[in-house]
């Protein structure tokens, strides 16, 4: 369970979210739907650790993590242009997570394995990440977003910068990895379909801004 | 578009050939046949059986471990100004740039002056000192080189390590590290080239217990007249280092990744990165200020308060009626000018005929480009003793011939021209040639409206950067020069050799001549920018 309320962030003088609240429930996929610019992209890095916040409190399990190090939070974030790690491979970069949470290497290679299959990429363990296509990174990145078993995951505009085709086509596999995962996710998109697509609860921006939902 | 039908649009070859023979001709009879010169020398000495190397082992030790403490640390302290100045757009932000490059482009015997004048006295004819003052020097190469690899890492990726489980080391350590290790690489291979191969610096900090193999070179050559000894030891260390060339680049070739497009700086958010940009500006402010305005206060302290006689005294060659002062304080500022025009206008020259070359005949060019790259990976006093025992003999006896001096200053500057104007060549787009050839322009005269008239102003900055070269050059004049034609380096490392505190104070005001007039050469031709991170 995710609750975030009252959250303030300020660039200079500029409240780029002023009283933001949000509630997540365990296993809920919820988007929150918006404009481009709006600050969808700054809530989710407030909350998983990455802005710390002018004010305001996020809790994970009834426990404050407000002030905790991205690190130490478990939460997962797919960014909206993958940031894969150029310097490793494509099981490499989903390794990256369990390595990082000091998993045995053979429950890391078990789980690789797992997810390559999840997201389709079974073969494709040691490719290089820049030559792979926008579709195959966008499943790395969701992949290697799932490897440690995040408690909430985030997702940032996921599915922007693929062609209509594509786009569609990943809609109905990450709706269904993230079913199928039982994974509790926070989406933010400006795309009404993505939103209605993925998520089992839609909340608008403007809904988030003061009060909650 | 098909070879063939492209080339209706060429130069013709004559005149490329034509353009390409003069920057041949130089770099063939300048630098390949003296350092040929010299290495055939060695070898003829080497087969008579005389040992050259004596004390040399000790000298070689001392010269690499300087030189690695040297690159390590510059590497450590550079890190976070080349972090702060490519992350974060803030006010004054482009002056922050320009003063981190203030160093590079000093001359080598200004920044050993400053040191001088800046370090207690019992940090003169160290090793420390010598280290600190390279440290200075070289902070603007990984400014350079790191901050524009910086400036393409996109600000997210370490953001995803973090929210995978990494702690901020983590997140360095195996993301940004890797990234940043071509950067890192070439950073280090200059930097350890410049420390290796340091004798401004060097001579006048490292003092004469510390010797460089520079220094130990310049000394056998010019001191105890061992031309055939200095001649082995520079073989010895044009070998070296090739060595550390070759490992560097096969490092970086290791090391590289594609990353593509660019994060660009971005203002500062968060209360600990304003502190933190406050803070690195301040420091990097300090750290470029302090030797300087030390330069400039040592230079009215003549050991009894504050006064202008070292000043006033610059044009007169006597400390006192019948006691010379073995230079022309003065008369050695006109000599400096002198030779910098000329370098000037013979690196721009050969610069733009050798980079038009190369631009429009690849094979020709590739040969022509490397060849010219040469007198970068030779030490200057490399360069000035191969010239000192090739020029001895007839029909080439030019030792003493005055022009000889800035011609190889012009060799060491070269590179730096024809760099400057061939990035500006290759970006201009081929179309823009083929619209002449359409409007009625012949190959020759499309190339004279479009390219020739492109390179004004990295002419501009060439000649510049020609000119700061030869104004700070000290390694092959030190070899080259003559009585009575000092420039204003050799005049400056004469006078600090002098006891009393006059000269000394002289010779700082005489650091303090050389730093405004290549500041000035710097600021009026531009480069200070073209050596900044790049902008995304």
């Amino acid at each position: 369970m995710l609750d975030v309320s009252g959250i303030v962030v300020r660039f200079g003088e500029r409240a780029v979210l002023d009283g933001v609240s949000l509630h997540v429930d365990d296993g809920e996929i919820v988007a929150v739907l918006g404009p481009s610019g709006a600050g969808k992209s700054t809530l989710l890095r407030v909350i998983a650790g990455l802005i710390r916040p002018d004010s305001g409190v996020v809790a994970l399990e009834g426990v404050e993590i407000t002030s905790r190090p991205a690190h130490l939070r478990n939460i997962g974030m797919m960014f909206q242009d993958e940031q894969l790690f150029p310097n490793l491979d494509v099981a490499a970069n989903i390794a990256f997570g369990p390595r990082m949470h000091r998993w045995s290497a053979s429950i890391i290679r078990e789980r690789v394995d797992e997810l390559l299959g999840v997201v389709g990429l079974a073969g494709f363990a040691e490719r290089r990440v820049d030559r792979l296509s926008g579709g195959e990174k966008k499943r790395v990145a969701l992949a290697r977003s799932l490897a440690p078993r995040p408690a909430v995951l985030l997702l940032d505009e996921p599915l922007t910068g693929l062609d209509r085709e594509l786009h569609d086509r990943l809609i109905g596999e990450l709706g269904a990895v993230l079913r199928t995962t039982a994974t509790t996710a926070v989406l933010v998109t400006h795309d009404r379909d993505e939103a209605a697509a993925l998520a089992g609860r839609v909340v608008q921006w403007s809904e988030l801004q003061r009060g909650g939902s | 578009m098909d070879d063939h039908r492209a080339a209706l649009n060429r130069l013709p070859r004559w005149f490329v050939v034509t353009l390409a023979a003069a920057p041949a001709l130089f770099i063939a009879g300048f630098y390949a046949w003296p350092v040929t010169n010299l290495l055939w020398t060695t070898v003829r000495r080497a087969n008579g059986g005389g040992s050259p190397f004596g004390h040399v082992g000790a000298i070689i030790w001392f010269t690499t471990w300087q030189a690695v403490v040297s690159t390590v640390l510059t590497l450590l302290v550079g890190l976070l100004p080349a972090y702060v100045l490519a992350r974060y757009s803030f006010r004054g932000r482009r002056v922050l740039v320009a003063v981190t490059t203030v160093p590079f482009v000093l001359p080598t015997v200004v920044v050993g002056a400053a040191f001088l004048a800046l370090l207690p006295q019992s940090w003169h004819g160290s090793a420390r000192a010598m280290i600190v003052a390279h440290i200075f020097f070289n902070i603007a190469v990984v400014v350079r080189l790191v901050g524009s690899m910086i400036t393409v890492i996109p600000h997210d990726l370490v953001g995803a390590a973090r929210t995978l489980g990494a702690s901020p080391i983590q997140a360095a350590r195996l993301v940004l590290i890797p990234l940043l290790a071509p950067a890192l690489w070439s950073a280090a291979a200059v930097i350890f080239l410049f420390s290796f191969t340091s004798f401004g610096v060097a001579t006048l900090l490292g003092g004469p217990t510390n010797p460089t193999l520079e220094v130990e070179i310049a000394r056998r050559a010019t001191q105890l007249g061992d031309v055939g000894g200095a001649a082995t030891l520079s073989a010895l260390q044009l070998g070296l280092l090739a060595v550390v060339v070759v490992w560097a680049t096969r490092g970086q070739r290791r090391s590289a990744f594609e990353l593509k497009g660019a994060a660009g700086p971005r203002p500062a958010r968060t209360r600990g990165e304003r502190v933190m940009v406050a803070g690195v500006s301040t420091a990097v402010v300090l750290a470029v200020g302090a030797p300087i305005v030390a330069l400039v206060s040592r230079s009215f302290d003549v050991g009894n308060g504050w006064s202008m006689s070292a000043w006033s005294k610059l044009g007169s060659a006597q400390i006192r009626p019948g006691v010379g002062l073995g230079v022309d304080p003065l008369a050695s500022v006109g000599t400096s000018l002198r030779f910098a025009v000329v370098a000037a206008v013979i690196a721009t020259v050969i610069g733009f005929l050798a980079a038009t070359a190369i631009n429009t005949s690849p094979r020709l060019g590739k040969l022509l480009d490397a060849g010219l790259m040469l007198p970068l990976g030779t030490s200057a006093v490399t360069i000035g003793l191969g010239m000192l025992i090739t020029f001895d003999t007839a029909p080439v006896d030019w030792r003493a011939r005055w022009w000889l001096i800035p011609l190889g200053h012009a060799l060491v500057a070269v590179p730096f021209v024809v760099r400057a104007l061939l990035s500006v060549l290759r970006s201009i787009p081929g179309d823009l040639r083929a619209a002449a050839a359409t409007l009625g322009a012949t190959p020759v005269r499309a190339w004279w409206h479009v390219d020739a008239a492109a390179l004004r102003a990295p002419l501009l900055a060439g000649a510049g950067f020609s000119a700061a070269i030869s104004l700070g050059e000290f390694g092959a004049t030190t070899i080259l020069t003559r009585s009575g034609r000092e420039t204003l380096p050799i005049a400056i490392g004469r006078l600090l050799g002098r006891a009393g505190a006059l000269p000394r104070a002289q010779a700082f005001a005489m650091a303090t001549i050389l730093l405004a007039l290549s500041t000035v050469v710097v600021m009026a031709s531009g480069i200070h920018e073209r050596l900044g991170p790049d902008d995304a």
